[in-house]
């Protein structure tokens, strides 16, 4: 096991390395000198080639880009364009917020889409598993900010029990662990929930129904094993699987909720990239992705670890 | 009649459906403790039903079942909830054909042992992994400390058998159910395996109920035979009478078309014609339409059942006429 996981980290780095060349270059790369949008306009070639110079713009390519790294190893992700401040806090306050976000609803769409998709997949074709089907198709082909704006016309505007706006109190930005605080989470996470419930619900039911017509479970019967028994059979043979749907799934809510966190005005990363990418903030930009994208690869590195742990069929040497 | 081990008394399955298929028709067998016993018969003729029955494997929603089945005097289609699963396992319990797919993938073949020490013995799990440990001993499994902890993908096909044969004889059940056993295996694999189940069988003196195709196993395994056809038993006795007497047609035809192979243990080689379908309960020989026997009367009502020595039967009208010379 320990060989596997040194081996895994290893095969970690030249992605980590091909990720981190991408966000690099994507400054180079995007149309318009990075310079134009914080000189005067008026500005002379002289003060250009000396901003150049102090930006180290001047360099060649490959060693801006060990510049940036070296920085980057110490936490330095520049400044924003926009605000003056540094990168990195502004996205590590932003991941952190979707983090929270997108772990919440986590929270509230995995239980409940295992669950109903056990129940599906347990009693399959019978009315039941009909209805936790639509259910689930629903859920993954509602446009999901649509269904925002329904809730927060609903439970904001009309019956005005949660607040719609950012993660606080006055649209405040920071999180603190309070129900004046947590009533702001309510309405993005349960939206955000939503097509994860669709998608682990029919992954669940396939597996369930799958595991529960396999001869085991009738020699799991035959020994004289009960239901319940069965039951726990049956999650540890669905386990690999629906962890590693349910891994990618929590990296898409970190991500993808780009449109979510805009309409609920949620102080999170793909908010601050939709800021980012209105303004032109290229450091930024380049910051937020970088630090969603490793996420991203991080998170595959865990679901596999995990996998080849709970699943000895994977292979591990 | 009360010492028997197993008795079952005119079983009827039939399951529903969007056509109803009459799987099992008065189907009446006994068993003494620690005989043995093979089913003989094609495929599609209700062996495994019958097995499944006795275990009430058969899913409950589409299936109906008439009839008596006892165990030890304890009558088996009204067992439910706790009796029921300690019944399964407990007194009695099965071998599977695949022993890839009726063993959990996930779960070492030392834990799926042990937890059904536990469920029955209501042991520690230490002491059930002692029992497993055992039981692995008498299957005869090279370095069994090991194979404790393999997993079932990581074994032989064989040694995988023998890891179902220790976990269906690791609570000491009174009666074995073996579902074809050896037809997934190689034919090395399968005479060793033959072997074991035989040894096996003497050491804990437990009934056995064997169900293959092949009469050259059923020679080999079990005293008596009983011949199933369309789900109906149509000949019964001892492997003995009948190798020597065979009076079913089908069983003749059987023996006609093997008793030669018998000794390499090949399959039975078909008889002319196919098994009925069962969409319809049986009011004649089942056999009939590919009996060379077969007259008017045959298919005038059912056979009667002819009892030409004590537990000995045959259900067939030419039962008592001499065998053609062939
Ligand atoms: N769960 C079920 N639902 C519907 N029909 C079934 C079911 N199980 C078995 N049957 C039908 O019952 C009949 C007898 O099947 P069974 O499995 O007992 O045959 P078998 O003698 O074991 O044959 P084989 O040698 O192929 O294993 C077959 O026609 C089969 O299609
Ligand atoms: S009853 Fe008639 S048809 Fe049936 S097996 Fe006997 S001889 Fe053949
Ligand atoms: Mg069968």
């Amino acid at each position: 096991m320990f060989s596997y996981l040194l081996r895994r980290l290893i095969l970690v780095l030249p992605v980590a390395f091909g990720v981190s060349v991408i966000c690099f270059l994507l400054v180079q790369i995007a149309p318009g000198d990075p310079l134009t949008a914080i000189m005067p306009v008026d500005a002379t070639a002289e003060e250009q080639a000396a901003m150049r110079a102090a930006y180290g713009l001047d360099k060649p390519l490959p060693v801006q880009y060990a510049i940036w790294v070296g920085n980057l190893a110490q936490g330095d992700m520049g400044r924003s364009i926009a605000t003056g401040r540094p990168v990195a806090g502004e996205v590590f306050g932003a991941v952190q917020n979707s983090l929270l976000l997108a772990v919440s609803a986590a929270v509230i769409a995995f239980p409940i889409g295992i669950f109903l998709g056990f129940l599906a997949g347990y009693f399959r074709d019978s009315a039941l598993d009909k209805a936790v089907t639509a259910v689930s198709i629903a859920g993954v082909s509602v446009p999901n900010y649509w269904l925002g704006i329904v809730l927060v016309i609903i439970f904001s505007v009309n019956l005005g029990w949660l607040p719609s706006m950012g993660a606080g109190p006055g649209g405040s930005r920071d999180w603190s662990w309070n129900w004046e605080h947590m009533r702001h989470l309510v309405l993005p996470a349960v939206t955000l929930a939503v097509v994860p419930i669709g998608i682990v619900s029919r992954t669940v039911r396939a597996l369930s129904g799958d595991i529960l017509s396999m001869d085991f479970v009738q020699a799991l019967y035959a020994k004289g094993m009960t239901r319940f028994d069965v039951l726990i059979h049956v999650g540890r043979n669905a386990a690999a699987t629906a962890l590693s749907v349910m891994g990618l799934q929590l990296g898409y809510l970190l991500g993808g909720s780009i449109l979510i966190e805009t309409v609920f005005n949620w102080p999170g990363s793909g908010f601050l990239l939709s800021n980012a990418i209105f303004q032109r903030d290229l450091p930024l930009l380049q910051g937020t992705i970088l630090v969603l994208a490793l996420f991203f690869v991080a998170m595959n590195l865990i679901v596999d670890v995990a996998q080849a742990a709970i699943d000895p069929r994977i292979k591990r040497s | 009649m009360t010492d028997k081990l197993l008795e079952i008394d005119h079983l009827t399955v039939r399951f529903k459906g969007a056509r109803t298929i009459h799987a099992i028709n008065d189907l009446s067998l006994s068993l003494g403790e620690g005989e043995t016993l093979a089913l003989l018969g094609e495929s599609g003729s209700g062996k495994s039903v019958t097995l499944k029955a006795l275990l009430r494997l058969l899913p409950p929603k589409r299936t109906e079942i008439e009839g008596d089945i006892r165990v030890g005097g304890t009558d088996i289609l009204r067992l439910s909830g706790r009796s029921l699963q300690r019944y399964r396992g407990g007194d009695v319990s099965m071998v599977f054909q695949e022993p890839a797919l009726a063993l959990d993938p996930v779960y070492t073949v030392g834990a799926q042992i042990a937890e059904t020490v536990m469920r029955h013995k209501g042991v520690s799990r230490s002491e059930a992994m002692e029992v497993a440990l055992d039981m692995l001993k008498r299957v005869k499994i090279p370095s069994p400390e090991r194979r404790l902890q393999n997993y079932p993908h990581e074994l032989s096909g064989g040694m995988r058998q023998r890891v179902m044969i220790a976990l269906a004889l690791a609570c000491r059940p009174r009666l074995l159910l073996a579902d074809e056993p050896t037809t997934a295996l190689d034919a090395t694999v399968q005479i060793q395996i033959l072997l074991l189940l035989r040894e096996l069988q003497k050491e804990f003196g437990m009934g056995v109920i064997f169900v293959t195709h092949d009469i050259g196993v059923a020679v080999e395994i079990s005293e008596r035979i009983a011949v199933m056809y369309a789900g109906q038993i149509v000949e019964e006795g001892t492997t003995r009478e009948i190798i020597k007497d065979p009076r079913h047609p089908y069983t003749r035809g059987l023996l006609a078309a093997n008793l030669h192979d018998v000794a390499r243990g090949e399959r039975l080689a078909a008889i002319p014609g196919a098994p009925p379908a069962l969409e319809t309960r049986p009011a004649s020989c089942s056999f009939a339409p590919r009996c060379a026997l077969a007259g008017p009367d045959c298919r005038a009502g059912l056979p009667p059942v002819v009892t030409p020595a004590p537990r000995r039967r045959v259900a067939c009208l030419r039962a008592d006429e001499a065998v053609p010379a062939e």
